[in-house]
């Protein structure tokens, strides 16, 4: 075990590279774009070398940073990382860097893009590893900073609109969070997300905010709750993400997705799920159908799409309510005769699986959108093309394979997320299983007239003159398309970090 | 027997190395999928050599299952850990698995070699090859899988693999359309096996078929999923069958599921064989059979509604039957044959729905040669035809495709049932003896003799209409024999078609016997029950007879002439000929319900959900209206009158400053003479 | 009339005075105008020396010294008023002061 601050490392350095670039006054755009890849990829390297040092049978937070920050009111700067957080770290690793080879065309100020996207990557970091409120919350606002910059700067026609709707829902959410946490700590004196847990746990959070008054403690769920859900987002809180998503340049969209929409399905995981359990079993069987909602309508509505990045948009609202859909269920089911361990282990696994294994995908095929996109001048109609996988065999390819994981075909890594989820929701509430295959059904459906309608068929519209992919390209997309298949067949990698945590959550089933 | 039984014991395969069968082909594709597009000859070596090589392992396997048939060999090992114990899967070996695993190599080595000659001239054969391999190992890796859950895996990939194939000439629209179809009719199906599987995790805690007695189709998984009853007075393993035969109906294309099937003609044709007859289809019947305790388990409660194997004898009987009608009306070659699958697959099912599974596997295995046999000539005097399917504008075609028709005629009487030296008779009796056995109901068996009317009679029509007669075009008319490497696999399928019935007749049931786990075999004469036999040989005659006398007697003169029986019957032959409408109803019904509920989430995504949004937002802007206009007319109105005369007055004394300096001289001029006036005014004060 | 060399030379200088505020308001011409002004200060200054001399304490030199530096700053003022008037020939090709009105509010 190194001495080294490795976890303040994994966060600034993001940072530190987004300072240097700002002072990169007359740098070429390559230096600047390799430098920007350079800082990106920090997160990966640092990230293996927790990995190294991580020990994955204890389900404490590790490598803790701990010191005292504002001692007034009682804030300590406390990073530290558990299984969930090592996995979202990875995944985190692996997409930012993506996302800048796909940007890697960005002509307009790539310095600026580049030290926006470091910021940004730094901030969700700081997200998926503080554990003290006050600093979380910190960068969980400020990435909307740099994020709302992106899509307002680099993105498409009604960029400007997305952006402004992304960032003052997203807000809006997050104020409510706010006054939920002030009441928090005026109620218990700390902000520490572990000590919140343990008293969360044995029902003290509960105790103390019905001290201050009969309906505190349901208004701060409540506002928690709304803060997380627009994050995600939960059923019916998505209408800000299919513009965002559509009007966000590639790589952008491909970090919201792959990585920011992972910021709130942690938050469900490492605050509201902790913190309030009484709350939320007693909120889960309503909470279930958004979530049932946004699997089954996400899906239709991609169907509906004509403008490919919206599908795939929904198709990630549909993706990410199968997390929330496995939590709930085992929120819902907590204490319940007849609800296994086994079952919800399953549906939690599933869910972190599937939180990676989704941002592995989805980032492919927005990727893949972009590619289409820039080919076609910026169009990226269902109707626009025809015949790509004649024009550029590769390229289909790879995208048909991002296409099927999305799909959950077995073999590759969404199924592993996927069959999990619905092993434990059906061992929790059949019921809610059965509804939610309509999402696996459509899925398939838009899924597949996608690519008959984009790659099938006669070369037509934009896929005249459709070039295949470049060396850039391939090996944009050749490291997430490599990982789709190892995890496909050995989900290990991840499960093994994650299991132990897992279990032992399962394991707090019970109610006090 | 006695020979081969003897040669098959020098060789055995270890239940740990089963992988190997289904990993070998898996390779080829890997290899053909990375080799250039000239490499063709090597991606079909390899694609060739590895089926070889796993036809000899899958012998291996056979002799090694049949040493003690009784026995599951089984290899379990964990895929990755959950919770507190690890998920496993595993290898079986038994003779089902074994079986399967023969046929379905050497059906797919046949046709991969008859693929070599067919797609000789395709600019794309590696990519097809790397798909064949993948096909046949996703199907071999169902065949060996001791877990429902890999099952469902490999399950999952055939269903890839056929998209795949199915799409393969995807510029056609038609093609592309296919395979989609293909796609997500199947996984109806599958979301059916899906949650039967998810239903049997839950309840039993595992997936393994067998552990030691612990596997779900052990006697002790069995007992507590009868034990228990579900919706409807259902037992637990009646619901979980049902739900596991979703999947059957839809990969085996089982009535309401089947209209896939005959779209998938729109791959190349050896794509259509190896769906048709080894592998695509195969799974469907060979999931039941495999999972057949458990279909089974409630056959002993009395007081249960419905039991699982009634409802698949009756999905068996209605797609046997349907199956043989639509075919009568088809035109297309490839179409009859299609129908004729769906046809035949009805059997099997029925004959898993009565109670004898050994009966199905049987005709699935005589089927799988003699409709490997039949697609694969129906390929060649495609291929010959210069892609002419349409038998109206073929004919005449005995003359100079002497191997085809001759193979294409044991095909036919192979699946039509001609008594006694083609192996289709001997397990459509099988399968005809268990549905006269079932106590259930007569209907099965009703349905199964007139269907093998209706085969007779369509398969009489076919080869009459294909091969005898003039050439009714101009390909047709320069058609010739194709090259060896697409007739010898016919002649090798033909000689299965033919032996492949004496494995199980009934005087010696050899086959069967081993599949149940017997070492004994006991035969028995084949008059007993004779007469059901003598009944099915009358009305094979009947239908050959009525398909000689139609078409055979008098035929078609030209490709435009109307079918006889359109002539007789135009309204049900036009029902027929348009499927029974299942297409257009589907379209109607699931289809349009599918794009109302699209249009409703994208309508309530639209205007409801955002709608509310924008409404807070109006809301918000709204108190901003409000307080901007307090603001501006009471606070900043005076403010803002004040500061306007103050800027009003600055103008007025700016007018002052014209910048010339006489101007200013002028005035301080003036100002000096007042002053001295006041001065001297004063001045005398 | 009896008047005393005082008023003589008060008359004197307010002639002075009003040659050179009417050429100062008259001329167009900078120069001239400047000449105007250097008339009406030497005015002033004959004024000091007037009093001085025929004032009640001419043993102080007041008057003089007033004038000395009168005169020396009327100097400098006339090399600085020069300057601009260059400075005004270089902007505008021409030193009509009417035309020099740029400064105006």
């Amino acid at each position: 075990m190194t001495s080294l601050p490795l976890l303040s490392l994994i966060v600034f350095t993001p940072w530190a590279g987004a300072a240097l670039l700002a002072s990169l006054r007359r740098a070429s755009p390559i230096i600047v774009r390799t430098v920007s890849l350079v800082f990106s990829l920090s997160t990966l390297a640092l990230g293996l070398v927790v990995l190294a040092g991580f020990d994955a049978a204890r389900t404490s937070p590790q490598f803790v940073e701990q010191q005292a920050w504002i001692s007034t009111l009682n804030v300590h700067y406390h990073l530290g990382l558990d299984g969930l957080s090592l996995v979202l770290v990875l995944l985190t690793g692996i997409v930012t860097p993506t996302a800048l080879l796909a940007s890697w065309r960005v002509r307009r100020s790539p310095r600026l893009f580049g030290a926006l996207f470091l910021f940004l990557q730094g901030a969700a970091l700081g997200v998926f590893l503080a554990l003290d409120f006050f600093h979380w919350f910190l960068f969980w606002e400020l990435s909307l900073v740099p994020a709302f910059f992106l899509i307002k700067l680099w993105g498409g026609a009604g960029a400007s609109r997305a952006a402004y709707q992304f960032v003052i829902y997203t807000i809006g959410g997050s104020a409510f969070m706010l006054l939920g946490f002030a009441a928090l700590y005026v109620a218990t004196g700390t902000l520490d997300f572990i000590q919140l847990a343990q008293l969360g746990a044995d029902g003290t959070i509960g105790q103390k905010l019905a001290a201050l008054g009969g309906w505190w403690p349901t208004a701060v769920f409540l506002g928690v709750l709304l803060g997380l859900a627009v994050k995600v987002p939960l059923f019916p809180f998505h209408t800000w993400l299919p513009p965002a998503y559509a009007e966000a340049p590639t790589g952008t969209s491909m970090f919201l997705t792959g990585v920011m929409s992972k910021m709130g399905v942690y938050g469900f995981l490492r605050i509201l799920w902790p913190l309030f359990p009484a709350s939320l079993h007693a909120a889960a069987p309503a909470l279930l159908w958004l979530a049932l909602g946004g699997v089954v309508l996400g899906a239709f509505a991609a169907m509906r799409q004509i403008d490919l990045k919206r599908m795939i948009a929904y198709s990630s609202i549909n993706h990410l309510s199968y997390c929330l859909l496995a939590l709930f269920a085992v929120s819902a089911a907590t204490g319940r005769a007849g609800a296994t361990n086994e079952a919800a282990t399953a549906a939690l696994s599933g869910t972190i699986l599937h939180i990676f294994n989704h941002g592995l995908s989805a980032a492919a095929l927005f990727c893949c959108v972009g590619v289409l996109e820039s080919r076609a001048g910026g169009r990226r109609g269902l109707n626009d093309f025809g015949g790509v996988r004649t024009a550029a065999p590769i390229f289909a390819g790879l995208c048909g394979i991002s296409m099927f994981s999305s799909l959950g075909l077995p073999g590759l890594n969404g199924f592993v997320g996927e069959f999990l989820i619905f092993r434990g929701v059906f061992g929790l509430t059949p019921w809610a299983a059965a509804v939610a295959c309509l999402g696996l059904l459509a899925t398939a459906l838009f899924l597949m007239t996608f690519w008959q309608r984009v790659f099938h068929g006669p070369t037509g519209g934009a896929a005249t003159g459709f070039k295949d992919l470049s060396a850039l390209e391939i090996a944009t997309l050749a490291p997430t398309i490599a990982l789709i298949f190892v995890l496909g067949v050995w989900p290990q990698l991840i499960a093994g970090l994650i299991n132990p945590l897992v279990t032992a959550w399962a394991g707090h089933l019970a109610l006090p | 027997m006695l020979e081969l039984g003897a040669f098959l014991r020098l060789m055995t395969l270890p239940v740990h190395l089963l992988w190997l069968i289904a990993a070998l082909p898996l390779l080829a594709a890997g290899i053909g999928a990375l080799t250039p597009r000239r490499g063709r000859a090597l991606a079909a070596g390899v694609a060739i050599a590895a089926m070889a090589l796993s036809f000899l392992l899958s012998c291996a396997a056979l002799a090694t299952a049949l040493a003690q048939p009784a026995a599951h060999l089984v290899h379990n090992f964990a895929w990755f850990d959950l919770g507190l114990g690890p998920l496993r899967l595993g290898w079986l070996l038994d003779p089902l698995t074994a079986f399967m695993c023969v046929m379905v190599t050497l059906v797919g080595l046949l046709i991969f070699v008859f693929s070599v000659g067919y797609m000789h001239a395709d600019a794309n054969s590696t990519r097809f090859f790397c798909f064949m391999s993948v096909f046949a190992a996703a199907m071999l890796g169902v065949l060996i899988a001791n877990s429902l859950l890999l099952l469902f895996v490999c399950w999952e990939l055939v269903g890839l693999a056929s998209y795949l194939l199915i799409g393969f000439w995807f510029h056609k629209p038609a093609a592309a359309a296919a395979a989609k179809k293909a796609f997500i009719t199947t996984r109806i199906g599958d979301l059916g096996l899906l949650l039967g599987m998810l239903w049997l995790y839950d309840s039993t805690g595992t997936l393994l078929f067998f552990d030691a007695g612990n596997g779900v189709l052990e006697a002790g998984a069995l007992g507590a999923l009868t034990a228990q009853t579900t919706i409807g007075g259902l037992a637990v393993s009646t619901a979980i069958g049902l739900l596991v035969f979703c999947g059957a109906i839809g990969k085996s294309g089982q009535f309401p599921l089947h209209v896939w099937l005959p779209d998938a003609m729109e791959g190349p044709t050896p794509v259509s064989a190896l769906i048709h007859a080894a592998t695509m289809v195969a799974a469907g019947v060979f999931l039941v059979a495999r999972v057949y305790p458990l279909m089974a388990a409630d056959q002993a409660l009395a007081h249960v509604p419905i039991h699982a194997l009634t409802v698949v004898a009756f999905i068996g009987a209605i797609t046997a039957l349907m199956g043989a009608m639509i075919a009568v009306a088809q035109n297309d070659i490839k179409r009859v044959l299609a129908f004729s699958t769906v046809s035949q697959l009805g059997y099997m099912m029925l004959a898993l729905g009565v109670g004898s599974w050994v009966a199905a596997i049987f005709h699935l295995l005589t089927h799988a040669f003699f409709k490997a046999l039949l697609f694969l000539g129906a390929g060649s005097v495609i291929h010959a035809a210069h892609h002419e399917q349409d038998i109206r504008r073929l004919g005449g075609l005995r003359g100079p495709m002497r191997t085809t028709f001759a193979t294409f005629a044991i095909g036919m009487m192979a699946l039509s049932g001609v008594p006694f030296l083609f192996s289709g008779f001997w397990s459509k009796e099988a399968i005809l003896h268990a549905a006269h056995a079932w106590n259930g109901s007569s209907l099965p068996l009703f349905a199964g003799l007139a269907a093998v009317v209706l085969t007779a009679f369509y398969m009489t029509r076919l080869v009459a209409e294909v091969f005898f007669g003039a050439p009714r075009s101009e390909a047709a008319g320069h058609a010739h024999e194709s090259p060896p490497t697409m007739t010898i696999p016919l002649i090798g399928l033909a000689v299965g078609a033919v032996l492949l019935g004496f494995l199980g007749t009934p005087a010696y049931p050899w086959l069967q016997a081993r599949l149940l786990g017997e070492t004994e075999v006991h035969g028995h004469s084949l008059l007993e029950g004779g007469g059901l036999m003598m009944l099915s040989i009358v009305l094979v005659a009947l239908g050959i007879g009525a398909g000689w006398a139609i078409y055979w007697r008098r035929l078609r003169a030209t490709a435009t002439a109307l079918d006889p029986l359109e002539r007789a019957t135009p309204r049900t032959f036009a029902a027929l000929a348009a499927r029974l409408g299942f297409d257009e109803l589907y379209a109607a019904t699931v289809g349009r319900l599918s794009n109302a509920t699209a249009a409703l989430a994208d309508a309530l995504d639209r205007h409801v959900w955002d709608g509310a949004i924008r409404f807070l937002a109006r809301l918000g802007e709204f108190t901003g209206v409000v307080s901007r206009e307090t603001d501006e007319d009471m606070l900043n109105g005076g403010f803002d009158a004040g500061s306007e005369s103050l800027r009003g007055t600055g103008k007025l004394y700016s007018r002052a400053q014209t910048g010339e300096t006489h101007g200013y001289l002028r005035v301080i001029a003036i100002g000096f003479v007042l002053l001295v006036l006041i001065v001297m005014m004063g001045g005398g004060q | 009339m009896n008047l005393s060399p005082l008023h003589l030379c008060l008359l004197f200088s307010s002639a002075l005075f009003c040659i050179g505020l009417i050429g100062a308001l008259c001329r167009s011409n900078t120069i001239l105008v400047l000449l105007g002004v250097e008339l009406m200060l030497n005015a002033a200054n004959l004024n000091f020396i007037a009093f001085w001399r025929f004032g009640p304490a001419p043993s102080a030199e007041t008057g003089v010294i007033f004038v000395l530096f009168s005169i020396a700053v009327a100097a400098a003022e006339a090399a600085v008023g020069l300057a601009l008037v260059i400075s005004i020939y270089r902007h505008q090709q021409n030193i009509r002061l009417q035309e020099a009105n740029r400064l105006k509010g």
